[in-house]
């Protein structure tokens, strides 16, 4: 007899795009790199608002929600992704923050749960498998 | 002798001769190992490339070029509430600087007032906010608008942004006559790359052709449109792109200008353009001589238009941020240079070199100073300005230049076949292009092929930290209130009427500058004035592409 075959879910990721920032280049090409490594992604498109992100990150049922901003924006709008998730019990959804974000900010993003934060020059394979960990620890 | 191709690539005793397999561009486009005379066959000195300021100015568009004037030096800078970004102009013109360049934050930019919720978190972040006449007078405190040239970086609520300028004019006492300057206005490329959109094209076009028809009247001196390249290369673009969905949107709107009624000659010389400046010098360089030839010829020739101030492109250029680097920041003044040089070199018209610090946050008063030494360095001591068009004739440069020109050609051709610029965008064709630009030279960085200096080669174990510019909460809080302060002054009943004729003009046929300048003035705030045109216009939604 055979052993059963354990059939691994693909892991889901949801690319967003909060606050009013429109530099999209590296969210799109994170989407990419994602895709192309196996894993499905749901891109959100432009100008989310916190809660639309939440809300789309249960409906699909993804394991990680990747959030890119260039704005400048990330100490407000970051913390409302993360209490949404809370709020909706979906606080094992792991978050990764892409973007330009300084330092010191990013220590305090990670401090309130963000799973990693990924700043300018960030290689794709180092981002894929930090998702690939991230997801799978769910 | 000229060796050949072949005899370079040839092994010599069982070793290649050169270091890689293949030699490319920043933009991915191949370089061959040598170039001479049967490059360039062909090349027709007074058709193709004609003496500086002379069609179809591929050398330039003066006859002295930088020995009659330098280019300007215009750097970008907007932070926080009207007065600190009033403060940092003062600054930048008592350091020698010689035009203003306003940097908007994203609410103003998406047509939201400061205290709208969409606007919590960003406001003064990325620019410095606008929210109502009041803070235009604040801006441009005692600074005499006749005696400087502003540019303002404004796409969709640029007609509002404009109409507040002038109203600051017109209570300094300056004549519209006597403004100088100019407004982005180009929302073409948002749709295509920068995304900052409210309207649908259609409607989007109609205020870019209203400001063309106001302007040519009552603002002659005024750039009424900075067609950009920068923020499509910015988005991934090679040169190549960069050059012909410009080159494309600036022929869309002068199709549009014409099919309001109006004369080619009367609004096509104050259409400006806005380029960036990325490492690859040659390519650079090749770009913009190519870009001034295309464009002469294409208006001369499918336009007719008659005055030669139609048929030459005049451009500010920026160097590239995109190419800015987090690690070992100070680099990033070399490859700043570098790029200052392209547009030296490729004839710029006024120039933005970015800050060492910019892949990290908004530039300090300190990395600005340098940014700006470094375009005084070239101009004074380098010797580069001293005469026009210093790699004309180059094999090389011109054999690039023809390239790009043919380039450009083929991507008309496919645009056209897609039924025009708005149909292409609708259907997503120039963000496809430019993702799949960008996913290709990630791979590039990612495989090693594309060495960027501190990044994938030559790291350091211990980055050293920079100081950077931050923006409080604070400010927010401010702008708040100097918002709720104008809005407990003003004349409701005023506001309100002057607010009703926006609506009835958008709806209608008349050019909607007059209205929206007695709106501002009445010190209806800017998301006001968005509102009622976009009950008007509707709003436009993305194609969205991964």
């Amino acid at each position: 007899m055979t052993p059963p075959t354990v059939l691994q879910r693909r892991i889901r990721v949801l690319v967003a795009k909060p606050g009013l920032d429109g530099h999209d280049r590296g969210a799109k090409v994170i989407a990419r790199a994602l895709r192309d490594a196996g894993m499905e992604v749901v891109y959100t498109g432009l100008r989310q608002t916190p809660e639309q992100i939440v809300n789309a990150a249960v409906e699909e049922d993804v394991d990680v929600v990747g959030l890119s901003i260039l704005s400048g924006a990330h100490n407000t709008l970051v913390p409302q992704v993360l209490e949404g998730l809370k709020a909706q019990g979906a606080a094992d959804i792991a978050v990764v923050v892409g973007g330009i974000i300084p330092d010191e900010d990013a220590r305090h993003l990670k401090e309130l749960g963000v799973a990693g934060v990924f700043g300018p020059g960030s290689s794709l394979a180092e981002i894929v498998s930090f998702i690939r960990k991230a997801a799978r620890s769910r | 002798m000229i060796r050949t191709q072949k005899r370079l690539q040839e092994p010599r005793r069982g070793k290649p001769v050169e270091r890689k397999g293949r030699f490319l561009t920043v933009s991915g486009a191949p370089v061959k190992g040598l170039y001479g005379p049967g490059d360039t066959a062909g090349l027709d000195y007074d058709r193709d490339l004609g003496d500086p300021g002379r069609f179809p100015f591929t050398r330039g568009i003066h006859r002295t070029m930088y020995r009659g004037r330098l280019w300007t030096m215009r750097q970008f800078a907007g932070f926080g509430t009207a007065e600190e970004t009033n403060a940092r102009f003062r600054y930048l013109l008592s350091e020698g600087q010689t035009g203003l360049s306003v940097a908007f934050d994203l609410p103003t930019l998406m047509g939201y007032d400061a205290d709208h919720p969409r606007a919590r978190g960003e406001v003064g972040v990325e620019g410095v906010a606008v929210s109502s006449l009041a803070d235009m007078e604040t801006l441009f405190d005692g600074i005499p608008l006749d005696q400087v040239t502003t540019s303002m970086t404004i796409n969709a609520p640029a007609i509002i942004l404009f109409a507040m300028y002038l109203a600051v004019a017109e209570k300094q006492g300056v004549p519209l006559d006597r403004l100088s300057g100019t407004i982005q206005n180009d929302i073409l490329k948002e749709y295509i790359a920068q995304n900052e959109w409210i309207f649908p094209p259609e409607p989007s076009m109609r205020l870019i052709t209203d400001m063309f028809a106001y302007c040519s009247e009552n603002v002659p001196c005024w750039n009424t449109i900075s067609i950009s390249g920068y923020h499509i290369r910015e988005a991934g673009a090679t040169a190549l792109q960069e050059l012909a969905f410009t080159l494309a949107n600036g022929r869309e709107y002068v199709r549009a200008g014409i099919a309001a009624g109006l004369d080619v000659d009367k609004f096509a010389p104050r259409l400006s353009f806005f380029f960036n400046s990325h490492n690859d010098l040659f390519e650079e360089v090749a770009k913009f001589r190519a870009a001034r030839r295309i464009w002469a010829r294409m208006m001369r020739e499918e336009f007719g238009a008659k005055d030669p101030r139609s048929w030459m492109l005049r451009f500010h250029a920026q160097t590239a941020g995109c190419s800015l680097t987090a690690q070992q920041p100070y680099n990033n003044v070399v490859r700043t240079t570098v790029q200052a040089l392209a547009a030296i070199l490729g004839g710029a018209q006024s120039l933005h070199t970015n800050s060492l610090d910019e892949a990290l946050a908004l530039p300090t008063e300190e990395t600005v100073r340098l940014a700006l030494r470094t375009q005084q360095i070239l101009a004074e001591e380098s010797g580069v300005a001293n005469t026009p068009d210093p790699l004309g004739g180059s094999y090389f440069v011109e054999s690039l230049t023809n390239q790009m020109e043919e380039g450009v050609r083929q991507y008309f051709r496919r645009i056209d076949e897609l039924g025009g610029v708005i149909p292409a965008l609708e259907q997503g064709f120039f963000q496809r292009e430019i993702a799949e630009a960008a996913y290709a030279y990630q791979q590039r960085v990612e495989s090693g092929e594309q060495v960027v200096v501190g990044v994938n080669a030559h790291t350091v174990a211990e980055e050293t930290p920079v100081s950077i510019l931050r923006i409080g909460p604070e400010i927010e809080a401010k702008q708040r209130q100097r918002l709720a302060r104008v809005r407990a002054r003003r004349d409701e009943e005023q506001v309100r009427r002057a607010l009703a004729s926006v609506r009835h003009a958008a709806a209608g046929p008349g050019n909607l500058v007059p209205p929206v300048l007695e709106a501002v003035k009445a010190y209806a705030t800017l998301g006001e004035i968005v509102d009622e045109l976009r009950a008007v216009f509707g709003e436009y939604d993305e194609v969205r592409i991964i």
